[in-house]
């Protein structure tokens, strides 16, 4: 784990002054990836997203380390573009600093659109870290539904309404499907639990190969809860269960928070507006679902984590 | 038949792709991302290959598609990297959104394409739809007639795209040039090194002593200005292009415009085409010349940016022009060389001559030394009032088409 101390010396290098939402928890994430990096250089992308909108309006940039963007299904494409340069210049004596480099895509920009060329770069094994900001829909475009928004959430192209109860269908499991690439290092994290992802992000940035975090990132405006409340909701993401804290390094199964007691899905869901509909009584059939489908996933972990495999 | 022009040059015998590999490993670019879609080209396999014996010290990026091949790139180059590409037909189309972010950021990419027809039907051989469909990318494009001009091409095109900070393709007829077998001239690896020279970007994102930001959203305030200096640097690119063509002229001894005129000065009648049917449409000028017929040829190298202005002052004494095009926008209108050559004279003031639009070869329909004499039989006639000039584009040797000059005689 790392000090808060030691921290506090490291070089801020995502400024304030970007325009993101209050209590956006892109902005949270962005900076704690830098302030764990230290003082290495890095190179970062980003997918098109509300990150990249909010922290590079022309003539301005939020970044003081050098920032690449292009499009929405290409952050772990150009990141490999950008690392594959540096071994090249590297090589021929024409850079001599190490530089490590981060990718940063949305739940949109990395589980649907950009998954391809995610999938393609970590199979290549470049030696790049790729951050999914997990708010769970399409935020920036307009909280459309993406294959990370969970079930029952109310997004703009998956509404609930007088017969649909929000997004009908289960996410995707995307950490699984990173595990599944046999990559050094995958890993879960929340926003709030800012130790855990700091210490997350200097284990990835540590390994000679493709790493990969997927932390949640509660977005104010299409979660629908009050701004102040972003780390200690998604701290209880981690404490129900629905999101939990793990590691996979080196193929083995790490819960890195394990809740003192695992709290109801309903503690979570129920200060979000994206779930309020859920609450109607007709509705209960489908809070019984989503937690039994978290105890079965979160014994699947536990069982995973106690085999170390 | 090519013959030795530089003295320190040598005679081998390859195909099109071949050459364009070769190219490459003499360029030996810092980072090469490509992808073998349906249809691949060979050019990637062959630079590989150079790779895997240690020839070229190249980062290869096997990407997992054309989208991410042109993403890598671009990455690549904004890194501070000699970076290159190749595609053809159904890549090329993957890649369009990355071809104007390329051009946007004013990225000197250089990609080696071969053109080959676009999907649906799927087909794989030879026509231009694929370069044409991007031709309002922001790249420059370079169309070869043979495998020597597309060997000179893309030695020529890292010059060109570096000094005009705009990405460059250079493209070979699929087919016809990509996969034949040609006698070409090839320059040692020292003077192509010493030619082209060292890339030395002006800002990167490697330079983390002065990081900086790339790739910005740019909004209402900003982003028309900037869309105006990638528009001025196309234009400007006309200049960089014969200057590096003087130079490459000077270096190995062969020349380069933006278009080569055959026969064209005191001609009457003329072809303006793309490639190479170039090559047959001058062996039919020299039989015509022979029976004291004043055919001539306007052969597009430089199709963007385009020599509006040179090509109405050099077209402008023509009676009739057949201007060819190896690909259809399906505008309800005409195809797109046609447009530009017509907009270039009537900007120009020149409104003399009959122009008619023929369409050929696409999906690799055989276009061949009958069909061009055809062409230049009516406009012979149009030139001396015996025909009036098609309003619509004439499709050449397709069948069940009353549109079809040549329907008739099948």
């Amino acid at each position: 784990m790392v000090n808060l101390k030691d921290l506090s010396k490291n070089p801020e290098r995502v400024t304030g002054g970007h325009r993101l939402c209050a209590g956006c928890g892109a902005g949270i994430v962005a900076r704690q990836t830098l302030i764990a990096a230290g003082s290495t250089a890095v190179v970062v992308t980003s997918a098109t997203g509300c990150l990249e909108v909010s922290t590079t309006i022309f003539p301005y940039t939020a970044w003081k380390n050098s920032f690449f963007h292009s499009a929405f299904e290409n952050s772990a494409a150009t990141c490999s573009g950008i690392e594959a340069a540096y071994k090249s210049l590297k090589k021929q004596g024409r850079i001599s600093e190490d530089i490590r480099f981060i990718a940063f895509g949305g739940d949109g920009g990395t589980y649907d659109i950009g998954l391809q060329s995610l999938s393609g770069a970590m199979e290549r094994g470049h030696r790049m870290l790729y951050i999914c900001y997990n708010n769970e829909a399409y935020m920036n475009t307009g909280i459309q539904r993406s294959g990370a928004t969970p079930k029952g959430a109310h997004t703009t192209t998956a509404p609930a309404g007088k017969i649909c109860q929000g997004k009908e269908q289960n996410r995707k499991d995307l950490t699984q499907i990173m595990i599944a690439h046999n990559i050094p290092y995958v890993a879960q994290a929340c926003v709030g639990n800012w130790n855990d992802f700091i210490t997350k992000v200097q284990k990835a940035l540590d390994v000679n190969g493709p790493s990969f975090i997927n932390i949640l990132t509660p977005c104010r405006l299409g979660w629908n809860y009050k701004p102040e409340d972003t780390m200690s909701l998604a701290r209880l993401a981690v404490e129900t269960c629905i999101w939990p804290s793990f590691e996979v390094e080196n193929d083995v199964y790490k819960i890195n928070v394990m809740p003192k007691e695992k709290k109801p899905v309903v503690e979570f869901l129920k200060p979000q507006g994206r779930f309020k509909h859920l609450f109607k009584q007709e509705n209960a059939h489908i809070l019984e679902t989503i937690q039994k489908d978290i105890d079965k996933k979160w014994e699947i972990l536990k069982y995973r984590a106690s085999v170390n495999c | 038949m090519i013959k030795l022009v530089y003295p320190k040059g040598k005679l081998v015998a390859k195909t099109g792709n071949e050459v364009m590999a070769e190219a490459m490993r003499q360029i030996e670019p810092d980072v090469v991302a490509a992808y073998p879609i349906t249809p691949a080209t060979e050019i990637m396999q062959i630079f590989s290959q150079f790779i895997a014996d240690g020839i070229v010290k190249t980062e290869y990026i096997a990407v997992e598609s054309e989208h991410s091949a042109m993403s890598a790139t671009i990455a690549a180059s904004a890194a501070g990297a000699r970076a290159m590409t190749g595609t053809s037909s159904q890549g090329l189309c993957l890649m369009w959104e990355m071809l104007y972010i390329a051009s946007g950021l004013r990225l000197p990419i250089v990609m080696a394409e071969v053109n080959r027809a676009i999907s649906a039907p799927i087909n794989i051989h030879g026509d231009q739809s694929d370069t044409m469909g991007a031709r309002d990318s922001g790249w420059i494009q370079i169309y070869s007639e043979n495998s020597q001009e597309a060997y000179d091409n893309m030695i020529q095109a890292v010059r060109i795209a570096e000094k005009a900070k705009l990405p460059t393709l250079v493209t070979t007829d699929g087919f016809i040039i990509s996969h034949c077998m040609e006698v070409v001239e090839l320059y040692p690896d020292a003077d192509v090194k010493a030619f082209i020279g060292k890339y030395k970007p002006e800002r990167y994102l490697l330079d983390i002593k002065k990081p900086y930001t790339l790739g910005s959203i740019d909004l209402q305030d900003y982003y028309f200005e900037h869309r105006l200096q990638l528009a001025e640097a196309m234009k400007a690119a006309k200049n960089i292009i014969l200057n590096v063509a003087q130079d490459f002229k000077k270096t190995f001894g062969r020349e380069y415009e933006l278009y080569e005129k055959y026969m064209l000065n005191d001609a009457e009648i003329a072809i303006v085409v793309i490639g190479s049917t170039a090559g047959t449409t001058k062996v039919v000028i020299k039989e015509l010349r022979d029976k004291g017929i004043k055919a001539g040829l306007l052969k597009i190298r430089i199709f963007r940016p385009f020599p509006s202005e040179q090509i109405a002052k050099d077209l402008a004494h023509i009676k009739a022009i057949a201007v060819m095009d190896k690909a259809d926008s399906c505008s309800g209108a005409f195809a797109p060389l046609y447009s530009d050559v017509v907009a270039s004279l009537y900007a120009a003031g020149v409104t003399t001559p009959k122009i008619v639009n023929y369409v050929y070869g696409l999906g690799g329909r055989e276009i061949n030394i009958s069909h061009i004499v055809n062409i230049y039989k009516s406009l012979n006639k149009i030139a001396s009032g015996q025909q009036k000039p098609s309003t619509t584009i004439e499709y050449i040797n397709v069948r069940k088409t009353k549109h079809s000059l040549f329907y008739k005689c099948e």
